[in-house]
């Protein structure tokens, strides 16, 4: 059940520059981000659109020195994240938010089995026993619907294929029970098969448990079928927002409807596909008007003033475009 | 379509060793393709598609000559040029970085012939320029281009040898969508243009939709499904393919519509199943599921170019939206 | 027609690579350290005849054993010749040894290496097993015996350590290769009709140097060390020869009250080895492809 009024997740206005040799690249340029206890939020976007960063920072998962953060605030279940000590951040991690990789080879040690991996995450987070933890991770595998989990905690990493792997990951970030799961890419890794039953699983999970999930992705079919909520990021800006069904059926912003377009599934078999012209713009340039103004059909003078978030239509579904105002059911 | 075969595959199987006993010899195998029959045709575009596991990169390999099948053939047919080539996936491993622009595109020319490199520089430029690259961007190198740009340089490395059949793996998967829709535009201008033969391997359906005219769908090293495009998609005769399309994600299906989520993995590829090689995940599974399948027309409007490895495929037919 | 692409915005040309290869260097201060000790190096090796004060043979036996003056800035040795001078025309050999130890062991080792690791099978095997055999005897070992079989000499020294040098870029060559050749560009290269030769002339050579090279830059102290210990102990450099490890060791004889003659030597011998070292560890830092991109 989804609680509107619980912020599990709140970013807001974030603004942040990574220092490279090339000048700083502004990566985040003012997104706000909100997700709401038991909802499944989704982002999409393409790359460049920093929509990793961004849910990165809910967890301050960036590497210290890094980045720098020229505005904004970024709060989780209350708590400021931005001016949170490293110590308190170690006790979050894990605890009130958990994240889940796309590439579940690399996020779990090849030289240790599975058992050790998670009985050790559980530990640091739980106060239980020995026993205790390893009955939870065999319960945890268990609602995975993994089959005889006891000999999974036995095996190596590499015994397991693709999907248990994922499976085992989702079921150590719910192991502490957090408020929130961020997940990237966690099913673009997988067979379609598999990625429909890891959907399911971590849907009915995070139902059961009342998590949220932050759900990123560049494929908008997952998302739809997943998310509750939508973001549609570009060029480090929140371009579009609402519910899935409206953002998807109805997009009031020029890049959401030149996506939706760009699908091969939107033309008929054998005809040319609607592509974009142009690029993603060059972000060591700091973001002035409009981002996706040099590749929009319909930009006119008004572009060059930057959009803030309009609404269209009821129930939160908003775009960054002048045009939105005038966009009809 | 007229039927005129470029390439044939005719019982192409291939094992490999794995694991070695103390003497050296192999403890078990893997049956990465268990007898793929498929004749290409001529100017078409045939779309491979499967799971991990299915064998299509080991085909893909088999094409391309990497690997040679542990039995059966590949032919063409007399008085064909042979010559096949490939654009892989990845467009950041499949350009060596240490190699500007110019003679990564010909090299499939540089190693064959002796050209001076300023006769290879201009031949880059004008293949540059049929992919829709400028021709002085040949003096760079791969890590300055994006990565919709380096799969044009794969494409135009490709065609330097000019080519009758290009096996394209997976070659939009890493590619953003709105790149990914410029990459497959050119490639069908490309074949319009030289009348060129597509293979497609691919995981992603819709891809597949728009752009194949026959696909063939791959489960544990066989072809279970082969037929025209639009009909395999509309009308799925193996109850592996209705699970597949069924499992495809699209906007606005609910996750649990279609055939019911089943818990099962794919079996190893190490000890084959006996008979029928879904028939342990297989929700129509009977009597006769435990003899080999084998790959069959059916009775139907569409019968000889549509086959199913099912002997239940007639009666499962079922129109799906 | 495709529209035509630009190049990526903002993406670095060739010649803002070297830009950025500087930006990364300064932002190492170890290794602009070793930088400029090895620069300091190499410019008394380039201009020695220049630099000494006096000729790094001419004995003068009314100066023998003299302290550091003005005259003789690290002083003289047992036969009146001038340290200083003597340690300058040394660095010409020290550092001479150094590369030429470092680039027959990575010559010879990238390039059996790299073939081994391609060609594979059999040949592969057979090879492996000779490197082992060499790796199996100590260093010092072989040196001793080559040097014993073929007399002591400086030359004789530099190529027994090349040769015992030359099964550790073997190994790491051998490891790139192995690495290398399972990437999508061999891969095609090798559909599109490339020989063994021609994939490791073209692909495998050029993508495996960056260990190599991180091991040669760090060897060279190290061979530079290992020069001088042989000259130390009498199996490089003969008398009356101006070398650092030989200076050192004759200088071992006056230590208690000529403290100059095998001091400065030594300090030549510390400041060389830690100037290649020190550059040693920031190349290996930034050819680490994980820094690689900004």
């Amino acid at each position: 059940m989804t609680d509107p009024s619980r912020a599990v997740l709140e970013i807001r206005d974030l603004t942040l520059r990574f220092p490279t040799y090339r000048g700083a690249v502004h990566a985040v340029n003012g997104a706000s981000i909100r997700v709401n206890a038991g909802e499944s939020v989704g982002i999409v976007g393409e790359s460049g659109s920093a929509k990793s960063v961004t849910s990165l920072m809910a967890m301050r998962l960036l590497p210290e020195g890094g980045f720098e953060v020229m505005g904004g605030s970024v709060a989780l279940c209350g708590r400021d994240i931005l001016t949170a000590s490293e110590k308190e951040m170690v006790k979050i991690r894990g605890r009130d938010v958990a994240m889940i990789f796309q590439e579940p080879l690399t996020a779990l040690n090849p030289t240790r089995r599975i058992g050790q991996q998670m009985l050790e995450v559980i530990r640091l987070h739980r106060d239980l026993s020995a026993r205790e933890a390893r009955d939870l991770a065999i319960r945890l595998l268990g609602d995975m619907r993994i089959a005889d989990p006891e000999q999974v905690l036995r095996r190596y990493p590499f015994e397991l294929s693709g999907g248990m792997r994922q499976r085992v990951l989702i079921g150590l970030a719910f192991s502490c029970e957090p408020k929130l799961i961020v997940a990237d890419e966690a099913t673009t890794a997988l067979d379609v098969t598999v990625q429909r039953q890891v959907l399911h699983l971590l849907r009915a999970k995070a139902t059961l448990l009342g998590t949220a999930i932050l759900f990123i992705t560049h494929d908008l079919a997952v998302a739809s079928q997943f998310c509750d909520r939508l973001y549609v990021m570009y060029a480090g800006a929140v371009v579009e927002e609402g519910p899935t069904a409206a953002v998807l059926g109805a997009p009031a912003h020029p890049y959401t409807q030149a996506l939706l377009n760009a699908l091969p599934e939107r033309v008929a078999p054998g005809e040319l596909l609607r592509s974009v012209a142009g690029s993603v713009p060059d972000l060591t340039v700091e973001l002035s008007g409009c981002p996706f103004a040099p590749r929009c059909a319909q930009a006119s003078a008004v572009c060059e003033r930057r959009p803030a978030l309009i609404p269209t239509g009821s129930d939160g579904h908003r775009a960054a475009c002048w045009l939105a105002a005038r966009v009809v059911q | 379509m007229t039927h005129s075969p470029l390439l044939v595959l005719d019982g192409v199987t291939v094992r490999f060793p794995v694991g070695m006993d103390w003497l050296g010899r192999p403890t078990a195998h893997v049956h990465a393709l268990n007898g793929v029959d498929i004749a290409v045709e001529t100017g078409e575009v045939l779309g491979v598609v499967g799971e991990s596991g299915c064998g299509k990169s080991t085909l893909a390999n088999v094409l391309t000559r990497l690997v040679k099948p542990t039995a059966g053939s590949l032919a063409w047919t007399a008085g064909a040029r042979q010559r096949l080539q490939i654009v892989f996936q990845d467009p950041q491993s499949s350009l060596d970085p240490r190699l500007p622009v110019w003679r990564i595109i010909t090299e499939p020319v540089f190693l064959r012939e002796r050209r001076t490199v300023a006769d290879l520089k201009r031949l880059a430029g004008d293949l540059a320029e049929q992919v829709g690259l400028r021709r002085e961007q040949v003096r760079r190198y791969p890590h300055e281009f994006s990565g919709g740009q380096r799969q044009r340089i794969a494409i135009a490395r490709a065609l330097s040898a000019q080519p009758d059949v290009i096996v394209l793996d997976e070659p939009t998967s890493a590619l953003d969508v709105s790149v990914q829709a410029q990459i497959l535009n050119l490639l069908a201008d490309l074949r319009r243009a030289g009348g060129l033969t597509y293979i497609l391997i691919s995981h992603n359906i819709s891809v597949v939709r728009h752009f194949c005219d026959r696909i063939a769908v791959m489960y544990l090293g066989q072809i279970v499904e082969l037929g025209p495009v639009a009909d395999v998609l509309a009308r799925p005769r193996h109850p592996y393919t209705r699970l597949l399309l069924d499992s495809v994600p699209a906007i606005g299906r609910p996750l649990d519509m279609g055939v019911p989520i089943v818990d099962t993995e794919l079996p190893s590829n190490r000890r084959l199943p006996a008979g029928c090689f879904f028939r342990d995940r297989c929700p129509f599974v009977v009597d006769g599921c435990e003899r080999p399948q084998s790959l069959a027309p059916f009775a139907g409007p569409t019968a000889d170019n549509h086959l199913a490895r099912c002997h239940r495929a007639v009666d499962l037919a079922e129109d799906i939206a | 027609m495709a529209a035509t692409v630009g190049p990526v915005a903002g993406g670095p040309t060739a010649a803002s690579d070297w830009g950025f290869l500087f930006y990364r260097i300064r932002k190492s201060p170890l290794t602009v350290l070793g930088i400029l000790m090895i620069l300091t190096v190499l410019v008394f090796v380039a201009f020695a005849p220049w630099l000494a004060t006096h000729d790094p043979n001419a004995i003068n036996l009314k100066v023998r054993l003299a302290a550091p003056s003005g005259a003789h800035w690290f002083g003289t040795d047992e036969v009146g010749r001038d340290l200083y001078s003597r340690v300058v025309f040394g660095g010409r050999l020290s550092v001479g040894v150094g590369f030429f130890v470092v680039v027959i062991a990575g010559g010879v080792g990238a390039v059996v290496g790299c073939l081994s690791g391609i060609i594979g099978g059999r040949v592969d095997t057979v090879l492996m097993r000779i490197m082992d055999v060499v790796l199996s005897v100590p260093a010092l070992v072989v040196i001793m015996a080559l040097a014993a079989a073929l007399g002591p000499s400086l030359f004789n020294a530099m190529l027994a350590m090349a040769i015992v040098r030359i099964p550790f870029y073997v190994r790491l060559a051998r490891g790139q290769a192995l690495v290398i050749r399972e990437m999508p560009y061999v891969k095609g290269a090798i559909i599109f009709g490339a020989s063994d030769w021609q994939v490791l002339r073209w692909h495998v050579s050029r993508n495996a140097m960056p260990p190599l090279i991180v091991q040669a830059t760090l060897d060279l102290g190290g061979a530079i060390l290992m020069a001088s210990a042989l000259s130390f102990i009498g199996l490089g450099a003969q008398q009356p020869t101006a070398e650092w490890g030989a200076m050192v060791s004759t200088g071992r004889n006056f230590i208690l009250d000529q403290w100059w003659y095998s001091a400065f030597p030594g300090f030549a011998i510390l400041f060389t080895a830690t100037g290649f070292n020190l550059l040693g560890d920031g190349v290996r830092d930034l050819l680490d492809p994980r820094q690689k991109r900004r």
